[in-house]
């Protein structure tokens, strides 16, 4: 009743013998724990320390930066009202653009992030998990 | 009678309702057979796909206060109303960014896994588990109140003990779902919940939006134009900016800060990423609920305006519930008021009725996991406890939970359900947030750090909060202040109705100070935590049934 959405990639079995596969369930992380000192190995290996900049470059900034687009709309909005209240098109002042605005760069980032992953850290991540959770068993 | 009696008809809002029991209790049954382990119970098995626990996400999220309160922010204040939602929206890139994948590769059920993993456990633990059960409570609090209100608004119903016996069956009935159908059933009440509002408000969407022949700047103004008809100058101040926040331009900063910060501390929303197998389906869960939840507020937009230009602001004010009754008035009278709109308002009761049994549920569920999995089992056990004592102690607390919160949701039903949800999403923002990222992205932090940051976040924001204007009056004034929760006592002394502002640099502050003066460093714990949240190596498994 399983119901995976494991990728061929993400399966952790997937580098085992047929007759060793599927294996038993497990309840906790025994299986492939890898140990304390790998951890650290890996922690301090290039792939790893480029895995982590790759991620906090991209996730960092854009942190930074929609988070002062967000306070930047709400300030304008508190004290800057008649400048947000400018009727843009009708009865839709820069205000309510603005705030629409937001809908749209939301959705932005989260594709932009989604791509991201996908194209830039899933790969590594996926081969230093191999790597650790391979040598454990 | 009220004017209420002659709006829609009780007995078919109550029958749809009644349906939407019997439908979600056959599915909870159902999906629930199988395991009775703590996996099970707690994430479900952690099987769920990332699309529908994305769904899952939206509905444990967009609560009855967000729907009927966000709508009909907007029918009265327009613009503040929209400026109100989108902090609601923006806080999960929040979640996106920073927090989602590394605690599902970190983690394994409650928030406090994440907290505790390179810290020394009891403290950590004990710490996040307060917070974690102080935020939901508050939560389940402003839904069980929730509930009230709605009664009254949809049912017709405002005799006081009819209200105290629907709150009681909204207890009862939560208890039930957890009961039998664990994380499972309860992902489900909350998938099934989700699409039934996005359906219901998707079409009161295009059938407002196509009234007006899709032309927002037309709706806007006919909702203008109405609301000055009624009292000249309100509809005016629909189209501008402070109609609602202007004489409290400080607090509705304090207020932004919460929301945007409060989402990725919410511990029944971090508990949602432990039912997908892998952070990459917890980073698609995330994607899902920013779709589904930026389109839902989208969709309030024109509801709240199209009610404002259809009912008008006058009628909607004669109803229980007044601005929360803004969405079933519209729904009632968009088809023309008659058999239709009947039938329509009952639909839209039904739905709103049933977010209100999901939201609850999952709190519960949160709530009685941290206290068997963070209290019971490791701080009072020693963690030796075996899992199935675990579960039962997981499954005794939610009767008490269920209990405590039918008790509360009764002696609360008359506090403004709006603060007491903006007072979680302060204390998960100022508490749980900043030990959060630290935990994650700062090497040098330990033990006493996340302590201080945990419980000076959470202290500060209480205290900030009961000497608030929204708990008693201030000091040196004589008139009882009417809006507040203890208007004759004069004893306040912080201006503004939310402490983000204050309690959130505190945390992040605290946990400083903390970690500075306190030479604690795990190297290997920081190694296996930093590796894990990136890789995903050695983090928890869906079981396999």
């Amino acid at each position: 009743m399983a119901t995976h959405d494991l990728t061929p990639t993400d399966d952790p079995e997937r580098h085992l013998p047929p007759d060793h596969s599927p294996l038993p369930a497990l309840d906790a992380d025994q299986a492939g724990h890898p140990s304390a000192s790998a951890f650290q190995e890996v922690q301090a290996s290039p792939e790893f320390v480029l895995l982590r900049s790759k991620f906090r470059r991209f996730a960092f900034p854009m942190t930074a930066a929609f988070l002062v687009w967000y306070f930047a709309y709400v300030l304008l909005s508190t004290y800057a009202e008649s400048f947000m209240n400018t009727r843009v098109f009708g009865n839709v002042s820069l205000g309510i653009l603005l705030g629409l605005l937001q809908f749209v760069t939301t959705f932005l980032i989260t594709w932009l992030y989604i791509r991201h992953a996908n194209k830039n850290l899933d790969p590594l991540a996926a081969s230093l998990r191999n790597k650790l959770e391979g040598d454990a068993r | 009678m009220t004017p209420l009696a002659t709006l829609g008809t009780p007995w078919l809002n109550i029958a749809i309702f009644a349906i939407f029991v019997v439908i979600t209790l056959v599915i909870v049954i159902r999906v629930s057979r199988g395991g009775r382990k703590g996996k099970d119970f707690y994430t479900g098995g952690g099987s769920f796909s990332g699309r529908q626990n994305g769904i899952a996400i939206a509905g444990d999220y967009l609560s009855a206060a967000s729907f009927l309160g966000i709508a009909g922010a907007v029918a009265f204040y327009g613009y503040d109303g929209l400026l109100y939602s989108i902090g609601f929206l923006v806080a999960w890139l929040v979640a996106l960014l920073l927090v989602a994948e590394p605690l599902r590769n970190t983690g394994k059920y409650t928030m406090a896994d994440v907290l505790s993993f390179r810290m020394q456990n009891k403290p950590v633990r004990t710490a996040a588990a307060i917070s974690t059960l102080a935020v939901s409570f508050f939560y389940l609090l402003a839904q069980m109140a929730g509930a009230g209100t709605l009664v009254a608004l949809l049912l017709g119903i405002s005799a006081d003990l009819a209200q105290m016996g629907v709150i009681a069956i909204v207890g009862l009935l939560m208890i039930a779902y957890v009961l039998i159908g664990g994380m499972k059933g309860t992902t489900w009440v909350q998938m099934i919940k989700a699409v039934l509002l996005m359906f219901g408000a998707a079409i009161l969407f295009i059938w407002v939006l196509g009234k007006f022949g899709f032309n927002l700047s037309d709706l806007m103004g006919a909702a203008a134009t109405k609301g000055n008809s009624e009292t000249p100058g309100a509809g005016t101040k629909l189209l501008n900016a402070m109609s609602k926040y202007g004489t409290n331009k400080l607090g509705f900063i304090s207020l932004s800060i919460a929301l945007v910060l409060g989402t990725a501390g919410l511990p029944h929303v971090l508990m949602r990423f432990y039912t997908v197998p892998t952070a990459k389906e917890a980073r698609r869960s995330v994607s899902w609920a920013i779709s589904l939840i930026g389109a839902f507020y989208l969709f309030t937009l024109v509801l709240g305006f199209g009610a404002a230009a259809i009912v008008g602001q006058k009628t909607i004010n004669t109803l229980p519930g007044k601005s929360n009754a803004a969405a079933p008035a519209l729904a009632y009278y968009l088809p023309g008021a008659g058999t239709a709109g009947t039938v329509f308002l009952a639909v839209i009761a039904g739905v709103a009725f049933a977010t209100i049994l999901a939201v609850v549920a999952g709190l519960a569920i949160t709530a009685s996991a941290s206290f068997a999995h963070d209290i019971y089992n490791a701080v009072i056990k020693d963690g030796k406890a075996d899992p199935t004592s675990e579960v039962r102690v997981a499954r005794a607390t939610v009767v008490v939970i269920g209990v405590l919160a039918i008790i509360g949701g009764i002696a609360a039903r008359s506090l403004n359900i709006a603060f007491l949800v903006s007072l979680a999403f302060a204390v998960a923002a100022s508490a749980n947030l900043p030990s959060i990222l630290f935990s994650l992205y700062w090497k040098r932090f330990n033990t006493r750090g996340s302590v201080m940051s945990i419980y000076g976040g959470l202290i500060s924001a209480l205290v900030l909060i009961a000497f608030s204007p929204a708990v008693m009056a201030a000091v040196g004034t004589t008139k009882p202040l009417a809006t507040a929760m203890l208007p004759d006592l004069h004893w306040g002394w912080f201006p503004l109705d939310n402490p983000a502002i204050v309690s959130v640099p505190i945390g992040f502050l605290f946990g400083v100070i903390g970690t500075l003066t306190s030479k604690e460093t795990n190297p290997e714990k920081q190694a296996e935590m930093e590796v894990r949240s990136l890789t995903g190596a050695g983090a928890e498994k869906a079981s396999i049934h």
